[in-house]
């Protein structure tokens, strides 16, 4: 892997991690609890994107699986917390 | 680490790729920071969601299929998933919004469907 690459990529997790630090400060000041959770659902698919990129820095595999984990337990936990403001209760 | 290095064209394909989705994640932590209303909001997630995701898997299946010298397209898997999942937390997220905003009747509330299409044909007759 180059020099340049390299620059790029960790320009790229600055970005990411600048991004994850803006979704938090919504997350914490969110005025309505949908707010927090439409922050912390941004935040989730951030830290996949960080996962993946990762594992191009790597040249490894070993990042997809995390990778797909927190695509499906973010969409889980946003599902069930969407349900949850919606009905009261997350199964009927 | 680099026994094998990719050509430079992919590194650079890569690397372009990788900033148009750092873009993406910047404008929509900013949009989600700075627009005033929930539903403004919500479709900043969006950009990330779709462009991001897009990109930055299209850059691992570029890179790793240069780098093995082979076809990799297991990564496609991440933005097919999220093609399927967004859509889903994003229409239940509006409407807990539509439903909690509705039960506090809140002045900012969008106004409901059926109205505007039972209007409708009077405005062409």
């Amino acid at each position: 892997m180059s020099g340049f690459l390299q620059a790029v990529i960790t320009l790229t997790m600055v970005c990411y991690g600048l991004a994850m630090l803006l979704a938090l400060c919504r997350a914490l000041r969110g005025p309505t609890a949908q707010d927090r959770v439409l922050a912390i659902d941004f935040l989730t698919i951030v830290a996949m994107l960080l996962m993946l990129v990762v594992g191009i820095r790597y040249a490894s595999d070993t990042y997809f699986e995390p990778a797909l984990l927190l695509a499906l337990f973010g969409f889980v936990s946003s599902t069930a917390c969407a349900k949850f403001l919606l009905r009261g209760e997350v199964i009927e | 680490m680099n026994a094998a290095d990719a050509p430079l064209w992919v590194e650079v394909l890569v690397a372009l790729l990788l900033l148009v989705s750092a873009v993406m994640a910047l404008t929509s932590a900013i949009g989600l920071v700075r627009l005033r209303d929930f539903f403004a909001r919500m479709h900043m997630p969006a950009l990330t969601a779709t462009l991001g995701v897009w990109c930055v898997t299209l850059a691992a299946v570029v890179y790793f299929s240069a780098l093995r010298q082979g076809l990799s397209l297991s990564y496609w898997l991440v933005s097919i998933l999220m093609a399927i999942t967004v859509p889903v937390t994003t229409v239940m997220l509006a409407r807990a919004a539509l439903f909690r905003l509705r039960g506090r009747h809140d002045p900012g509330i969008p106004p409901p469907v059926q109205a505007r299409s039972v209007r409708a044909p009077d405005q062409a007759g």
